[in-house]
């Protein structure tokens, strides 16, 4: 694992034992230093002052040469089995004695060297003056002894460290383990808290709080921003709660109004029906028996009785093309549509034939554009295009050369349709009134027509989603314009 | 053998009164047998209590819609599940033109829809080429065989 993946306590102790470990390692050190450093020098000063001593009782021994003397003194260092080696040279810098007596040539250089001390392979070794007085030299006295005692204060010194390093780094330990604590776990704390939060989305949670420090400042931020989430979790949801119950509310609603719609839509159903069989009756014995009174008993009547009859007769017709046409109006609006690509050009072509084998008196010009289509109910859109075109057709009717076009222009990316004729035209004040119901602006003397059309037309329009309006000038034409 | 009568089932009298007059006007001289409602219809085909039905069936049935106690759709219906009328021929006459009765009708194996005009003249005009048509052209089906 990466130091940095380390747990945050591991992190901690880690850090706590590395600093007192090279706290310690640094001490231990320089007390080891120190003490090699002073048992040297002590040693150096001891096996001066003994050479110091062996020199002064050397000076009658080299004085006169004598090597017995010499070797008796030199073996007095056997008491101390630290001295490895020694030798008097004399004033010719010649060995004169030598200790041990049978020391191996490499133990003792041939010649003296400078005087004074020096650690030299393991070994400690000096040559100091024999001299009687102050100025007369006698020779030389070499002294060699091994640095056993120095290794074994340093093996010492190096254990006692040891062990106290040892010591101190378990303390140091035990109280990192302990010490940490006050950091780590508030930290542990957050992290648990955190990662609950997240994982079980309970935003009610809270951190322990452990002290006023920074990381009490932390947890305090961290709460807070738990509660402010806490907060805007529970409005949220009431929030949803209440788009829930409000969608609830409006589909009841809706559900409501649809159950009322299909029973007004059923109403008038049953009334369309109930008009179109009952409504009609009357008329047929109003009209019939006109007829037969004017058949058996017109010779009796005079001609204004007789003129009577037939104005009944052509006002109780009148009125059943006036049902039939408020019928129809009933019909567009309750009948199903069924949406498909539908070819107006065609249709309008299939119109106009039917128009002219109809009434063959009236010609009329008729400019179809060709490809013009629209999305629609084919039959609804039947009876817009027929009851706009034989409108034209009909207002044509005092035309001398009568002309009606179909054409289609975009406006505003509206696909617009146009049925544009020459006939009797309308004044633009009463544009308003074209698409009311039984709304005319010419009298049945005029033009024939019971003002339901149009307002079919429209009511049509409506029910695609689309728009119509007309302008006209009167004696000039009028277009017709819509959108689907 | 059909009757050569005329079976108008029609429960409006000014209504009968002027198909009779359109009727005798045009010298269609059958007899015309009127029921007032689809009951009296069914009786009148398929008999009731003290009144067998007749040896022949009528030429040709002109059917109202709109009828008390039983309607014309139901009378209709009546007519094509009976085997000794299933093919008899039914022509409904009647105010209405809607669609949903058209199609109805012929659902429910009507052999003509006409729609009385209320112009009298036409209305007589109607009823003359009717008379003409199922009494004198139209070939009427072999009467069923007894059993």
């Amino acid at each position: 694992m990466a130091i940095r993946d380390w747990p945050i306590k591991r992190k901690l102790t880690a850090i706590l034992l590395l600093i007192s470990g090279l706290v310690l390692v640094l001490t231990s050190a320089a007390f080891v230093t120190y003490e090699v450093v002073t048992f040297r020098q002590t040693m150096r000063n001891n096996l001066a002052t003994r050479a110091q001593i062996l020199a002064a009782n050397s000076t009658a021994a080299l004085a006169f040469a004598n090597e017995a003397d010499a070797r008796e003194i030199l073996a007095a260092l056997k008491a101390d089995p630290h001295m490895v080696a020694a030798a008097l040279y004399g004033r010719d810098g010649r060995v004169l004695a030598a200790y041990p007596a049978a020391a191996a040539a490499g133990l003792i250089p041939a010649a003296p060297e400078p005087d004074g001390y020096r650690f030299e392979g393991g070994r400690l070794v000096g040559f100091t003056p024999v001299a009687q007085g102050a100025n007369q030299r006698l020779g030389t006295l070499y002294i060699a002894s091994d640095t056993k005692a120095v290794s074994d204060a340093l093996r010492l010194s190096g254990i006692i460290a040891i062990v106290v390093l040892a010591i101190a780094m378990l303390a140091a330990y035990a109280m990192a383990a302990a010490l940490q604590g006050p950091i780590s776990a508030p930290i542990l704390a957050l992290a648990e808290t955190a990662t609950a939060a997240s994982t079980r989305q309970d935003y009610s949670l809270r951190a322990p709080k452990f002290g006023e420090d920074e990381l009490g400042t932390l947890t305090d931020a961290f709460n807070q921003m738990l509660g402010r989430i806490e907060e805007q979790k529970t409005e949220l949801q009431q929030h949803a709660m209440k788009l829930e119950q409000r969608v609830a509310e409006r589909t009841k609603e809706l559900e409501r109004r649809a159950v009322e719609l299909q029973a007004a839509n059923s109403e008038l159903d049953a009334f369309a029906y109930s008009v179109s069989h009952d409504l009609r009756a009357p008329l047929r014995s109003i009209d019939g028996f006109s007829q037969v009174l004017l058949e058996d008993y017109g010779a009796q009547l005079d001609e204004g009785g007789r003129d009577s009859l037939q104005r009944v007769r052509a006002a109780s017709q009148r009125m059943a093309t006036l049902i039939d046409d408020l019928l129809k109006l009933a019909r567009v609006t309750r009948a199903e549509m069924r949406t498909e690509r539908v070819d107006l050009s065609g249709m309008a072509r299939d119109i106009v034939a039917d128009i002219e084998r109809t009434t063959p008196d009236h010609q009329v010009e008729f400019a179809i554009a060709p490809g013009l289509e629209a999305e629609g109910d084919v039959r609804l859109l039947r009876v817009v295009l027929d009851n706009l075109l034989r409108n034209s057709w009909k207002y044509t009717g005092k035309q001398p050369q009568p002309r009606i076009e179909f054409t289609a222009v975009d406006e505003n990316g509206d696909r617009v349709f146009v049925i544009k004729d020459n006939g009797a035209g309308f004044d633009m004040k009463y544009a308003d009134k074209l698409f009311g119901v039984f709304q005319r602006l010419h009298s049945t003397a005029e033009f024939e027509g019971t003002g339901v059309g149009l307002a079919t037309v429209r009511r049509i329009i409506n029910r695609h989603g689309g728009r119509i309006w007309a302008e006209g000038v009167v004696d000039q034409g009028a277009t017709f314009y819509f959108t689907l | 053998m059909n009757s050569g009568k005329i079976l108008l089932v029609e429960d409006n009298p000014d209504d009968v009164a002027l198909t009779m007059r359109a009727l005798k006007s045009h010298n269609i001289t059958n007899d015309v047998v009127v029921a007032q409602d689809g009951v009296q219809a069914l009786d009148y085909l398929f008999g009731a209590k003290g009144r067998p039905a007749p040896a022949d069936l009528p030429a040709v049935v002109l059917l109202d819609l709109k009828l008390p106690k039983v309607n014309g759709m139901e009378v209709l219906q009546r007519i094509r599940a009976e085997e000794r009328t299933t093919l008899l021929p039914v022509v409904i006459l009647t105010s209405s033109d809607e669609e949903r009765d058209i199609i109805d009708g012929y659902k429910l194996g009507a052999n003509s829809y006409v729609r009385k005009p209320v112009d009298f003249v036409e209305f007589t005009k109607a009823a003359q080429q009717l008379g003409l048509y199922w009494l004198l052209m139209n070939r009427a089906p072999p009467p069923p065989r007894g059993p």
